[in-house]
């Protein structure tokens, strides 16, 4: 089964993370470092994102006409800043490598349409 | 109180109970595809429904529901032009152990990225042998939302990849966790509940206990599905002698004991005693143990409160949650007296200012200590929420709304 991972978090995620020391820093960049070195059979493609002060979003109106708009498509609490393909047997795996993420926030977990 | 069912219903919703969930298993196991056995095990369950009062229960009623739903199963798939590949991997399959395979589908029901209500419905639908419409009953639903409810849950198992398995060690006590609260969540449903009077009606109760016990049997090694269990056992004990004829609630200090069954009762407390030697202490065994406490003691006031106190010490260093400490206050002023007691509720009554047997504990050791007014303001707001509450607790415990 192939999934994506969505890494996500909360504005308060961010201020966690940007209280981090040097040294903490340091550390989380060496874990999450580990963490795609021990799962990197698994891993598809994949991307960190820029934050959500770069986004630009587009609507489409009923009528199909595009409007472009600064900012994230919703004012979410959660925003996506990252993500990777994975492959691995079941959702059980999937939760297994989840749960074992260094990262902190949330993580959405979601299979991918397989072409046949 | 609920009204019996008729023997002949209840006769058919033991069969449908032994037997369902071995059917759903065997399927999977042969088919390999949980929607499609679920559907075909249900499927026979409704044709018995209306066939065996009619002709007759079959010598062998298993061996019918698995015909029947074994037949299904090879149409639809005939239909769906499957059938080759389909047929390939039934000749593969080795056949394996059955009870096993009811754990595994146990656990496949109660997997943590289902819904909590998805979850209740599948385990009473592919384990219990529940059609749609008693679980519409029971949780007082409309049965299409029910229907529509085990719908998306199906196709979340083939969609997101959700494994038959049945995982072991730290994981399987993971998943425990899923599966005894279901369990709980059923047997208050029934035990709690006041709705149940169709004579047709299933007892979730006793459904939840038959199921914590054939969990006992195939994890005869978890001490927390003894100590569910246990609990379960103590409770049935006692459930006679909660209502009055009318139907009114009978608080513990109130009910006669000499109606609990002591057999129960005894069984409960070997259980509780064989969890204990496995040295896995948990919350459902420590909630058992406590409510043992209550069982075995000769009147209210003769009750060892001490222990219990202790025990909510332990459940607490476990699973802290304000309502635990409201009932270990209620234990502490039977040990230590009204002040160290009120001082234990005080803490706590940011957190229970909503809940209306906050405030009835809090009116009667104001009382207890002289401070008749502010017991009175207590009793007071015990009982404006106490309306609020049995409607809202009512409307808050429906699962599919």
């Amino acid at each position: 089964m192939k999934y994506v991972f969505l890494f996500c978090g909360t504005a308060a995620d961010q201020a966690a993370f940007d209280a981090l020391t040097p040294d903490e820093l340091r550390q989380r960049y060496s874990q999450v470092g580990r963490w795609f070195a021990e799962n990197q059979a698994r891993l598809g493609h994949g991307n960190q994102l820029q934050g959500p002060d770069t986004a630009t979003t587009i609507r489409f109106q009923a009528d199909g006409k595009p409007v472009v708009k600064d900012g994230l498509f919703v004012e979410g609490k959660e925003i996506v800043g990252g993500y990777t393909e994975v492959e691995v047997a079941n959702l059980d795996e999937a939760l297994a490598m989840a749960k074992s993420w260094p990262g902190r926030g949330t993580l959405e977990i979601r299979p991918v349409i397989e072409q046949r | 109180m609920r009204s019996a069912p008729t023997p002949a219903a209840t006769a058919l919703a033991e069969v449908f109970r032994e037997e369902a969930g071995r059917i759903t298993a065997t399927l999977i196991r042969r088919f390999g595809d949980f929607d499609l056995a679920e559907e075909c095990a249900q499927d026979a369950l409704v044709a018995a429904m209306e066939s065996w009062p009619r002709e007759g229960t079959p010598a062998r009623p298993g061996a019918w529901l698995l015909t029947v739903a074994s037949r299904r199963a090879l149409n639809r798939i005939e239909r769906d032009k499957r059938y080759d590949r389909k047929l390939a991997e039934v000749a593969l399959e080795p056949r394996r152990d059955e009870e096993d395979d009811r754990l595994r589908l146990i656990l496949t029901c109660c997997h943590p990225a289902l819904s909590r209500e998805a979850q209740v419905g599948l385990t009473l639908r592919a384990v219990c042998g529940f059609t749609t419409a008693e679980i519409a009953r029971a949780f007082v639903a409309s049965e299409a939302t029910v229907a529509q409810r085990l719908v998306r849950a199906k196709r979340k198992i083939a969609l997101a990849g959700i494994p038959y398995r049945a995982p072991s060690g730290a994981e399987l006590a993971e998943r425990m966790g899923e599966v005894l609260a279901v369990l709980y969540l059923f047997f208050n449903e029934g035990h709690l509940s006041t709705h149940g009077t169709a004579a047709f009606q299933r007892d979730l109760a006793e459904d939840a206990t038959w199921l914590a016990a054939l969990l006992s049997r195939l994890l005869p090694d978890e001490p927390e599905v003894l100590g569910l269990l246990a609990l379960m056992k103590l409770h049935l004990a006692r459930s006679d002698s909660r209502f009055t004829e009318s139907g009114e609630l009978v608080l513990l200090a109130d009910q006669d004991r000499a109606r609990w069954d002591a057999t129960l009762i005894a069984e409960a407390i070997t259980l509780i005693e064989r969890a204990a030697r496995l040295g896995r202490p948990g919350p459902y065994q420590l909630e058992a143990a406590i409510t043992a406490c209550h069982a075995e003691a000769p009147s209210f006031e003769a009750t060892d409160w001490l222990q219990i106190v202790v025990l909510y010490d332990m459940l607490l260093a476990l699973a802290p949650s304000p309502i635990v400490r409201l009932n270990r206050a209620i234990a502490l002023w039977k040990v230590e007296g009204s002040a160290p007691a009120l001082h234990e509720l005080e803490a706590i009554a940011p957190m229970l200012d909503g809940y209306h047997l906050f405030h009835a504990a809090h009116a009667e050791l104001l009382n207890d200590l002289g401070r008749r007014e502010q017991a009175r303001a207590a009793q007071r707001r015990a009982l404006d929420l106490t309306e609020n509450f049995s409607e809202r607790s009512l409307l808050e415990q429906r699962l599919f709304r």
